[in-house]
């Protein structure tokens, strides 16, 4: 456990030593901002909530997050500090666990310092502010999601920007599971069994009952498990490819 | 004590150690050699835990490293190829880090960092990222890094690697220093390094060991051990003169050189003084004469040669252009 945490300690300072933390907190604030106000209407809808705000995140999720998982291995591998970190008397699933943490705690900041789009949709008018609560955290759930398949996509290749891509690709794959686009491809012909069960592995479908406020124990158990799912087979394959 | 038992590790198309064992014991520096590809880093990878051997096994201090491998990391101290580290960190920071992990806190971790710092003179960059520092600094950091919790095992792949003479010397005066109670296995490609501070060498190819000694031994193992080398003043016929000493089975002429001999005894006898006394009263030109001392290098190419088909062939070359010279000489 201590050695989680200084592990953890390290990844995210490294994040801050490189200007890769502030590049990355401040293109997510723009990039919200034009999402929200521009694209989602946010004032145009008249409506005191932030749901233009939210429904924006999973697409942009989707090239932030890459960008911040991709090197957690991938790194290691390339500069060989990988095998300077694996023979300290550390376990393998500790060094996994705590540089997941450190990427999911920057996404965390990052989000948090959005805070003044919530001051400013509780001075326009009068929102849940549980409802706005609940989509936070369903957000960073879901960032968390994709920072667990990031991670594990880190660990397959030593070139960062092959792991980014990879990462895109299979985030794409489970963002798109519950868009309409891909369930309409299934719902003509497959039993609904099928279609649920696709829908069911989809963040969007799991985002959008958090982001409305509905807090289902089941939802936060899917990310829970997807995430400890993908760090399991990030230990995995950095267990199956360490001699390469 | 490091007890490695029958090691083997399989890759999907090669055999990169095959059936290794060795134990070295407190006290002893072991110099691990062998050509580029022979297996060395692939074995120091099992020995600190890195790689699990396909087979085998390795204990350190009767700790088992595939059932405990925390206990037998923390007795180790690792040096892996290359010094790798984190260029974003400054030096203390970095050495923080691994301070901590090793589980070090407050004064003492102050004490052993401003210790280890001092051992590998790294104070003048402990606050530079280690990005920006030189090749020599960065594999201090490797170094400090390996023996800031004291290690009981010291490993060090290639420790002198890219290092300049003045800082060559100074790590080899600090892995002496650091040996008394402890065992430190290095690998390297530089022979005159084990001689330097080895207390025994391990010569590896293609996975298998081929000898095992101290340097010496290994060196009284060269064709070279006990040769007489000979520099003349003018020509002379030297092959005619030497024509009825059995105790010598060949003559080599220096190729740069024409006057310059190397006497090479059959079976290693020591033919210094019959070839002193022959000098003597045969009135020989000589300039120069002494004994040769066994050469490392050579036994070492001779001992891996089927393990590298470039080696073998430069070595027959030179083979057959010493027998061309020999033959135009008898002509003569």
């Amino acid at each position: 456990m201590g050695t989680t945490v200084f592990i953890f300690k390290r990844e995210l300072a490294n994040y801050f030593a490189t200007p890769l933390a502030y590049i990355f907190i401040v293109i997510f604030l723009v990039m919200n901002g034009i999402f929200t106000f521009d694209m989602g209407g946010f004032y145009i809808r008249g409506q005191a909530d932030l749901q233009p705000f939210f429904s924006f995140h999973p697409w942009l999720y989707l090239f932030m997050i890459p960008a911040l998982a991709m090197g957690l291995w991938a790194d290691e591998r390339k500069s060989g500090t990988i095998e300077l970190l694996l023979t300290l008397p550390i376990r393998l699933a500790d060094a996994v666990i705590a540089k997941f943490l450190a990427a999911w705690v920057l996404s965390g900041i990052a989000l948090l310092l959005t805070f003044p789009i919530w001051i400013t949709v509780n001075y326009l008018g009068n929102p849940d502010n549980g409802v706005i609560l609940a989509a936070y955290l369903g957000s960073w759930l879901m960032a968390g999601g994709f920072l667990a398949i990031g991670s594990g996509m880190s660990a397959i290749t030593r070139n960062p920007v092959i792991a980014f891509i990879l990462t895109v690709a299979v985030c794409f794959v489970f963002v798109a599971t519950g868009s309409p686009i891909v369930l309409n491809v299934f719902s003509g012909w497959a039993p609904q069994i099928l279609v649920d069960a696709i829908a069911a592995l989809s963040f969007l479908t799991h985002f959008d009952a958090i982001s409305k406020g509905v807090i289902d124990l089941r939802d936060i158990l899917f990310y829970l498990i997807f995430i400890l799912s993908w760090l399991l087979a990030t230990a995995i394959i950095i267990e199956l490819k360490k001699a390469n | 004590m490091v007890e490695i038992d029958h090691i083997s590790k399989r890759f999907e198309h090669f055999t990169a150690v095959d059936d290794l064992s060795f134990t070295v014991a407190e006290g002893e520096v072991l110099g691990f050699l062998g050509p580029n590809g022979a297996g060395k880093s692939t074995t120091m990878k099992i020995i600190t835990g890195f790689l699990a051997p396909s087979s085998g096994s390795v204990r350190i201090d009767g700790h088992d490293i595939a059932t405990d491998p925390l206990a037998v990391k923390s007795l180790i101290g690792y040096l892996p190829e290359g010094a790798p580290s984190y260029p974003d960190m400054t030096t203390l920071e970095f050495l923080n880090f691994i301070a901590d992990v090793r589980g070090f806190a407050g004064e003492e971790k102050a004490h052993r960092i401003q210790h280890v710092l001092q051992e590998v003179a790294l104070e003048e960059v402990c606050h530079q990222t280690i990005d920006t520092l030189s090749k020599g600094f960065k594999r201090r950091v490797g170094l400090a890094q390996a023996i800031i919790h004291d290690p009981k095992v010291l490993i060090l792949d290639e420790p002198t690697d890219g290092l300049d003479p003045n800082q060559k010397h100074h790590v080899r005066e600090l892995i002496k220093n650091l040996s008394r109670d402890k065992i430190v296995i290095i690998s390297t490609h530089i022979l005159e390094e084990v001689s330097a501070v080895c207390t025994r060498a391990i010569i590896i190819a293609e996975g298998r060991m081929v000898a095992d000694g101290t340097p010496r031994e290994l060196e009284t193992r060269s064709r070279y051990h006990h040769a007489v080398e000979i520099q003349l003043t003018d020509a002379f016929d030297l092959q005619q003169a030497l024509k009825d000493m059995s105790e010598i089975s060949t003559v080599e002429q220096h190729p740069d050189n024409a006057l310059q001999y190397t006497l090479i005894p059959r079976d290693g006898e020591a033919i210094f003084r019959l070839v002193a006394e022959k000098a003597q009263s045969g009135h020989w030109p000589i300039a120069e004469f002494h004994p040769a001392r066994g050469q490392l290098e050579d036994y070492f190419r001779t001992i891996t040669q089927s393990a590298d088909t470039s080696v073998t062939t430069a070595r027959v070359t030179t083979t057959k252009a010493r027998t061309a010279t020999a033959a135009e000489r008898e002509q003569a």
